[in-house]
């Protein structure tokens, strides 16, 4: 094994855009939760969005107006599962896997005629002086601005969700939504707000998977990244910030398996493949040691909502 | 104003008329949505609903993919009602066939009548081993087995993949990744001369009988139910949440691996990567549709099946990718669930109350 060929630089890069996907996620999945929805439709809204950017960016040939599309998209798919979900009170769990199973077919129709395209280059955001940085300019200053934007995301739900009024009206809506009814809150609009809000943000990272990273159109490219979200999000403990490591760690993780398989470790790559779905579990069980755990998550998380009266 | 108000008891009408509602309405939207791609929806339709019964091959094809998926569907409706979400049956539908298949493989040429049993044991084993490592962490650590049991489909997946590719491969085999034929006894008997039907759909039957009886008349069944519905009431009553997770996830485990047996041994013959054809998922919407009762499992497995061969002939003639069957699906979930609110609730036409300001 030649280890030399591995620059170190280059690795933390790709860790960064390998996790970029992952956070967008698992940040709107946390705001849904924190308003008192599970929606485990992740995995469909992602690859929606990719395949809408991605088909977007193609034909329009801006990748500018690929992102809004898989953003738009993400969102118009999370508005029909917060109809049956919220308006009709259907059993959340089951409308989640229903958006994903819908989700996944309507990207492989949607994708037919785009399998095999390549993606308008995405351009990168070069930064005077601190691009040329040797080292820390390669591994942090010459992403793209989704990179940017995830970040400033990340920073932005943390304010929200914990400095201002609104993020503690959605909180008190996910804590005991009777009690923030009886206030006068609509929890039923704001929990819809949420849900769009995080249609958005995992449509966004279908988006940055199909033009950005991989950048191409296959047919279930998300393999299971929706999940992973929906894991980092219980990893974090509903925190933004723990979110950002936890996505960290899941691009590690790839990158890490990736960079194994290039080498040719000799090993089958089917095996160093698995890592991620291993990895997810095994933080799954690691931070379910931790007992007050249990007690961070939302209290009416996956609880419908009928307002009386 | 239109305003949902809420039953004082469920409706019986609601629960039954429900389903063949959703059906119906997701025929219209899925029309619409064929439409807006491009395709003729009315030939859609008819070829992914009404050609599969048309004619006597497709009439016992309708039983080979009914089969696993009453097999699963049945285990899946036990854990559903208690709220245990096997979500990852797929994974151990997959490694069913594996242990099933590595099974007949090691005694590959030896004929008799207990190779096949043989296999069927080992799958089951293999499908309640997997299944055991949602459950236990459950238990043990309180994870969740929906996001585990999900994980575990997609490393069934990569393990069937490198096991085809390395020690379960045709030494004969030019390098394919694909395991040898079955020999004849480790093949499943054929129902129906001249078709691929075979005895696997009298076990389904079976089961699902099996399942009526433990759910009507035995205090299993009961605990399952009092504990989706009345949690709290269920600990009162003694009943052990710990033993329904690892039984609901034992059994739906155990079924599905004996699906993955009998479509190994079945209609496929042999180990391939391609084995695993959603039936673990598409199982999930067969336990809704028959409304997480057996009979009702058994019939909505009739429907499902005929949308794969249908999905099937549409790929060939409409040009339409594998994946566009899960649209249907998808949609069809999504109705069921959203018709329940009529189960419980009804629909009033009611004036805006007036207001008070005078």
């Amino acid at each position: 094994m030649d280890l030399s060929v591995l620059n170190p630089a280059a690795i933390g890069a790709a860790l960064i855009v390998a996790a970029t996907p992952l956070l967008f996620a698992a940040l709107g999945e946390l705001v849904v939760e924190k308003s008192g929805v599970l929606n485990l439709g992740v995995e469909g809204m992602m690859i929606v969005g990719a395949i809408a950017g991605f088909a977007a960016a193609v034909e329009t040939g801006s990748p500018l107006l690929g992102v809004v599309a898989s953003a738009a998209a993400g969102a118009t798919l999370s508005a029909v599962f917060a109809f049956f979900a919220l308006i009709l009170m259907a059993n959340q769990v089951a409308t989640g896997l229903a958006l994903t199973m819908f989700g996944l077919g309507l990207a492989a129709m949607l994708g037919q005629p785009y399998s095999g395209m390549p993606a308008p280059e995405f351009p990168a955001l070069s930064l005077p002086v601190l691009s040329d940085l040797p080292f820390f300019g390669r591994l942090l200053f010459s992403h793209d601005p989704l990179v940017y934007l995830s970040l400033a995301l990340t920073a932005g739900t943390w304010l929200w969700l914990g400095r201002s009024r609104a993020g503690l009206i959605l909180r008190a809506v996910g804590e005991n939504h009777h009690a923030a009814h009886a206030i006068g809150y609509r929890v039923t609009a704001i929990r819809f707000a949420a849900v769009l809000f995080g249609g958005a943000c995992a449509g966004l990272g279908g988006g940055y998977l199909a033009l950005v990273q991989t950048p191409l159109w296959v047919e279930g490219m998300t393999a299971g990244r929706g999940w992973i979200a929906l894991a980092i999000v219980v990893f974090a403990s509903w925190r933004p910030w723990r979110a950002l490591l936890g996505a960290y760690v899941f691009g590690g993780v790839t990158i890490v398996q990736l960079n194994l398989q290039a080498l040719g470790v000799s090993i089958q790559s089917q095996y160093l493949s698995m890592t991620p779905y291993l990895a997810t579990i095994l933080v799954l069980v690691l931070i379910s040691g931790e007992r007050r755990r249990a007690a961070e998550a939302p209290a009416c998380l996956g609880k419908p909502f009928r307002a009386e009266g | 104003m239109l305003r949902l108000e809420p039953r004082k008891e469920p409706s019986r009408l609601m629960v039954w008329a429900t389903p063949p509602a959703a059906v119906l309405l997701t025929l219209v939207f899925g029309m619409v949505l064929f439409a807006a791609l491009g395709k003729d929806p009315l030939r859609t339709v008819e070829i992914i609903f009404v050609e599969p019964l048309l004619s006597p091959f497709s009439r016992a094809e309708l039983l080979v993919k009914a089969a696993p998926l009453v097999l699963i569907g049945v285990g899946l409706s036990l854990g559903f009602r208690a709220g245990v979400w096997n979500i990852g049956a797929e994974g151990q539908f997959i490694i069913g066939a594996v242990a099933g298949g590595a099974a007949g493989l090691a005694v590959y040429d030896t004929p008799g009548l207990w190779v096949l049993p043989m296999m069927c044991a080992a799958g089951m084993l293999g499908g309640f081993a997997w299944a055991m490592i949602p459950a236990i962490l459950r238990i043990r650590f309180n994870t969740n087995e929906i996001l585990v049991s999900l994980m575990l489909v997609y490393v069934a997946e990569l393990w069937l993949s490198a096991l085809v590719g390395g020690p379960l491969r045709d030494p004969e085999g030019f390098n394919f990744p694909e395991s040898r034929l079955f020999h004849d006894s480790a093949t499943m008997p054929i129902l129906i001369e001249g078709t691929r039907a075979h005895v696997g759909v009298l076990v389904a039957l079976a089961v699902a009988g099996l399942a009526w009886l433990a759910l009507q008349r035995h205090v299993f069944g009961f605990s399952l139910k009092v504990m989706g519905q009345a949690p709290r009431a269920a600990r009162f009553a003694g009943f052990s949440e710990r033993r329904a997770v690892l039984a609901c996830m034992g059994v739906s485990g155990a079924l599905a691996g004996l699906a993955g047996v009998f479509e190994a041994a079945g209609p496929v013959g042999q180990l391939v990567p391609g084995l695993p054809a959603g039936y673990g998922f598409t199982a999930i919407i067969v336990a809704f549709l028959g409304r997480l009762h057996p009979g009702g499992v058994v019939l909505a497995g009739g429907v499902m099946a005929l949308t794969y061969i249908g999905g099937e002939s549409a790929q060939l003639e409409m040009q339409l990718p594998a994946a566009a069957i899960s649209v249907f699906q998808g949609m069809l979930l999504f109705f069921l669930l959203g018709a329940d609110v009529f189960v419980n609730h009804r629909l009033r036409l009611r004036r805006a109350p007036a207001t008070e300001s005078a």
